[in-house]
């Protein structure tokens, strides 16, 4: 066990900060520190926040953990930027919201962006949210800008997703195509002050009637790598569903936060009712497992490229229509399909 | 190839810190822009904030540098602060200190004694922070 990790297990600021770094820009090691921290995680509770830009998320979540902190808990909170497809920079503004909660050391606030050009964003979040874990954080926020792909995955390294939605934002067309209705656990609308709060109440009510009584409601049952007996859990455990409820907030007053915590609690306990916890943590292993191979044999790959003097050769033959795609594909993995067999022969 | 490629590209952090009362926050602005468009992340802190919000951000945002703006003459008092902070958690030595503003001679000696790294008055360029950084950004 390295120093670095010792440091953050013992509870120092900056020991975290550096491992977060190191998950950021993967260090070298910092394979070896999440191995380390593993064993450690398991205890707290993890709350994804997402929705549109401006829709208050920031405000709401300082407003979480200045309450979290009242009632003694430690809070961690990772806040996820967009990043400058040109000059990789970015300016990450979140913290600019967290004035409740200025000084604080046990309210430990991370903003990460999202870095493009190295990808796996939700693979470092997720050991990000491991290394916040293991610091021993009783509460775990993690806050993004809710469009894409990448988000919904970064989503489901939570326990419970609240989604945030304000007033006026637009037709249901426009809610059902951010498909932000199967991914919330929760929903919050924020500004509840401003005109035009009821009817996204209102909306978001039809919306959500539309699509219940289906089995599994939830993001958790939508995801493709849901396995089968994932599946098959859910439906010992009984046909209990989850309604997700509509909260009412206006973040700046602090108003609707009890509301909402209460909310989150509730389908802590349907969790944990229900053992979908469980459930849940047994999908995002699997999920997890499965990225890392991919990301890792994509690398093998990539070098075994470079050794056959890199990509291009075989664009070229496959511009001159001397080969094709998958042929070239197959001879690419041809060694690695035979070394895989070959011990499943011997057996 | 993958890990050195890496190593030259890491990305620079850099904490952008309004401290205190001024509330002058144009020049703060544009230093960020301006540092992100280098490729640097910046974090920038919003006005008004106490010396012990700054350190905050420093230690757990992990910078490499932290960038202290004060139009307010009051550097004397609120720099040596944060400077303690940052020491007490540990987070000094591998952070590059930079304070700009409108800073006396004088004081400039004191502060550069406490451990900032370099002060960027009236005048200074973008280009020449940034090229300072780039050469001066710890080495981690």
């Amino acid at each position: 066990m390295s120093d670095l990790v010792a440091d953050l297990l013992a509870g120092k600021h900056s020991a975290l900060a550096r491992v977060i770094t190191k998950i950021e820009n993967r260090s070298p090691g910092y394979r070896e520190i999440i191995s380390d921290l593993h064993q450690h995680t398991g205890t707290a509770d993890v709350v994804g926040v997402t929705g549109s830009p401006g829709a208050g998320k920031s405000t709401l979540v300082d407003k979480v953990a200045a309450t979290y902190r009242e009632r003694g808990q430690t809070v961690g909170v990772i806040a996820i930027d967009p990043s400058s497809p040109f000059s990789g920079g970015a300016v990450l503004g979140d913290r600019i919201r967290m004035a409740s909660n200025a000084g604080d050391m046990d309210m430990f606030f991370r903003s990460m962006s999202a870095r493009g050009s190295l990808g796996g964003l939700s693979t470092a979040t997720t050991d990000a949210v491991t290394a916040l874990d293991a610091f021993g954080k009783d509460k775990i926020i993690v806050e993004t800008v809710g469009a894409g792909q990448n988000e919904v995955d970064i989503v489901r390294t939570a326990d419970t997703v609240a989604v945030l939605v304000p007033p006026g934002s637009g037709d249901d067309v426009q809610m059902l195509k951010a498909g932000i209705l199967e991914i919330g656990d929760v929903f919050v609308v924020n500004k509840a002050d401003l005109d035009g709060a009821d009817r996204t109440v209102q909306q978001l009510r039809e919306m959500l009637q539309g699509q219940s009584g289906r089995p599994n409601s939830g993001h958790h049952g939508a995801t493709e790598l849901a396995a089968d007996d994932a599946e098959a859990d859910a439906e010992e455990s009984g046909t209990e569903t989850w309604d997700p409820p509509i909260v009412e907030t206006v973040a700046n007053r602090g108003e609707g936060v009890e509301d909402f915590l209460n909310a989150l609690a509730d389908h802590g306990d349907y969790l944990d009712r229900t053992g979908r916890r469980e459930g849940q943590a047994r999908e995002r292993f699997a999920a997890e497992i499965r990225t890392l191979l991919r990301e890792d044999a994509n690398e093998l790959l990539v070098d075994e490229l470079d050794r056959r003097g890199g990509i291009e050769q075989y664009v070229d033959a496959v511009i001159e229509r001397h080969t094709d795609p998958y042929t070239v594909v197959d001879e690419v993995l041809a060694p690695l399909r035979e070394c895989l067999d070959e011990p499943r022969d011997e057996n | 190839m993958s890990v050195e490629q890496e190593q030259t590209e890491r990305t620079i952090r850099c904490l952008v810190a309004k401290v205190g009362l001024d509330g002058h926050d144009r020049g703060a602005h544009v230093i960020a822009r301006a540092l992100r468009d280098a490729g640097f992340e910046v974090i920038y802190s919003g006005l008004h904030r106490a010396p012990d919000e700054v350190v905050q951000a420093a230690v757990q945002e992990d910078v490499d540098v932290v960038g202290i703006s004060i139009l307010s003459g009051a550097h004397n008092t609120l720099v040596p602060k944060i400077l303690d902070g940052l020491k007490e958690y540990d987070a000094f030595d591998d952070r590059l200190i930079l304070v700009g503003g409108i800073v006396p001679d004088d004081d400039q000696e004191e502060l550069r004694g406490q451990g900032v790294d370099e002060i960027f008055g009236p005048g200074a360029s973008m280009e020449e922070m940034i090229d300072y950084i780039h050469q001066n950004a710890p080495e981690r």
